[in-house]
């Protein structure tokens, strides 16, 4: 396959960045997006240039390390797979393509297609967790939980957190993802203690860290590749609300990153 | 030191409750609206009788007025309160952004709530104030005939104003564009204060187009009717 194609480049956050256009040939349809990046990085080096950078780690669609938003859409043309898992058998031989990170000011850019999504660890780090007394192992099957509530958390949990939702959303923002980490404690009977507080805790820090709000366009769900749907969405709306007009302690404001 | 806190109306979750509030009293407020001024096709005693009704009911009016007055308001502060913290989400746009779930109805709300601010400001100065009525404001009702919430002769100050195209084209346009935002609000006000479930979403879809549905034929059947010669002045 030949492409062209239309990489950001980036030295560094804060830096203004432009479009960088490279022409690849001898693409494998059978290659994954990323090694059709590493081809073209193996050019760029031989010429002396330096090669492009994105983020990736297992390259089997499961850590949430790689993303970038391909001819506008996030994690490419492909739903329900993640860039590391898309193959160049969904392109045509001749396509252009336009290679972008992830947008968002809570998702700074560090170099061409990598961010920041540090803001994403500090959301999980407001309540997204449950306190449970160390020490040995208590028994699998001591709290049990029925199959369809198990069918939800393990449905939300399979988030893997790589920011597609952010990236897709018009409004960039976080809302998908807090969402999933939302249900995906809050159905389960280990996560009732902190139930309230985590809601609006992580809530609030997803808004501090600069994210959008959520206009209902779709945007997220339709991107993700583990297919998290807009309901955990209003599962989390509900949680938060609720817990605003009940809770006896007001909530402290966060500061973003 | 104290530590700042936070009320509903300082995250974004909070601002979106409160549009979709505010937004279904607009959504009852519509629909009474609408069934109200239907009465026109039973003639001027009927329509004229319905807002001598409604100005007879005095201190009532005026909190269902001061009501309406409040939900625009908490409706638009949150609307543009929303709309400056999402656009400042992503300070660089895409060179290219394809959408793949959005409908334009979703796309266009905020335009479409101009539009409704705009008509709903000219409606008043309209009908209510009397400006731009051709010939002028019918001042009374004829005699032995109810008067109007202002005291005037309604069911004149409707037929006139659209037999006039210039008048009655503002209205169909602007009931286009409130139908377009009654049916995503109408389906997005459910999800924002947490009403999702897939046993009843598809019929959450089908509730919304079905209101759109019925306020847009309902609004528009009365110009169109005017034009047509189906309403017009008696005697
Ligand atoms: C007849 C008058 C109106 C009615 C019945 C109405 C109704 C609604 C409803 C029910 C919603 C859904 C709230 C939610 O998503 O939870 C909504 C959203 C919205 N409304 Fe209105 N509204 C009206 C007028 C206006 C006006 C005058 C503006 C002016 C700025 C406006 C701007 C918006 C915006 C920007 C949204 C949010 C759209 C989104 O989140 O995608 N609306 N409206
Ligand atoms: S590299 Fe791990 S999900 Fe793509």
């Amino acid at each position: 396959m030949r492409l062209t194609l239309h990489v950001w480049r980036q030295k560094k956050s804060g830096d203004k960045g432009a479009f960088e256009t490279h022409k690849v040939e001898n693409i494998s349809a059978d290659s994954s997006f990323l090694e059709m990046l590493d081809v073209l990085n193996e050019e760029i080096l031989e010429k002396g240039g330096e090669p492009v950078a994105f983020d990736h780690d297992c390259r089997e669609g499961i850590c949430g390390t790689c993303g970038m938003v391909v001819n506008g859409m996030a994690h490419g043309p492909q739903a329900l797979t993640t860039t590391c898992q898309l193959h160049m058998r969904k392109f045509k031989d001749g396509d252009e393509l336009w290679i972008e990170p992830w947008r968002a000011k809570a998702f700074p850019v560090l170099r061409d297609l990598v961010v920041d999504r540090g803001a994403f660890d500090r959301i999980i780090q407001a309540g997204g967790f449950i306190s449970a007394k160390s020490g040995s192992a208590p028994d699998a099957n001591e709290i049990l939980v029925g199959k369809t509530v198990a069918d939800q958390a393990m449905d939300a949990a399979a988030c893997i957190g790589c920011g597609a939702c952010v990236a897709a959303c018009p409004n960039a923002s976080a809302m998908l993802f807090t969402a999933a980490k939302i249900t995906h404690l809050g159905v389960l009977p280990q996560g009732q203690p902190e139930r309230d507080d985590r809601a609006r805790n992580m809530v609030a820090q997803m808004d501090a860290e600069g994210f959008g709000g959520c206009t209902n366009h779709g945007e997220c769900a339709e991107v993700c590749p583990k297919g998290i749907s807009l309901e955990t969405i209003a599962r989390m709306n509900r949680d938060f609300l609720k817990a605003m007009v009940i809770a006896r302690e007001p909530l402290a404001a966060r500061t973003g990153g | 030191m104290s530590v700042r806190t936070l009320t509903l109306a300082d995250t974004t979750i909070g601002k979106k409750a409160i549009m979709a509030v505010s937004g279904l009293v607009l959504l009852g407020f519509v629909l009474v609206h609408m069934a109200g001024n239907l009465l026109v096709f039973q003639g001027p005693a009927a329509l004229n009788g319905y807002a001598d009704g409604l100005r007879k009911l005095g201190p009532m009016l005026w909190i269902a007025r001061g009501v309406l007055l409040a939900a625009v308001a908490a409706h638009v502060w949150a609307a543009v309160s929303l709309y400056k913290a999402n656009e400042q989400a992503r300070p660089v746009k895409y060179h290219v952004q394809h959408t793949a779930a959005t409908t334009y109805a979703a796309k266009t709300m905020r335009y479409g709530g101009v539009i409704i601010l705009l008509f709903v400001l000219y409606h008043l100065a309209h009908l209510t104030f009397g400006v731009g009525i051709p010939g002028g404001h019918a001042a009374a009702p004829p005699a032995g005939m109810p008067g109007s919430v202002s005291g005037t002769d309604v069911f004149h100050n409707v037929v006139v104003s659209f037999q006039n195209p210039a008048i009655t084209g503002i209205y169909v346009l602007a009931q286009l564009a409130l139908a377009l935002h009654l049916y995503h609000g109408a389906w997005s006000f459910m999800q924002t204060l947490g009403l999702s479930h897939p046993r009843y979403n598809g019929l959450r879809v089908k509730l919304a187009a079905a209101y759109a549905t019925v306020i847009c034929v309902g609004n528009l059947s009365m110009p169109i009717a005017v034009m047509a010669g189906l309403v017009k002045l008696q005697g």
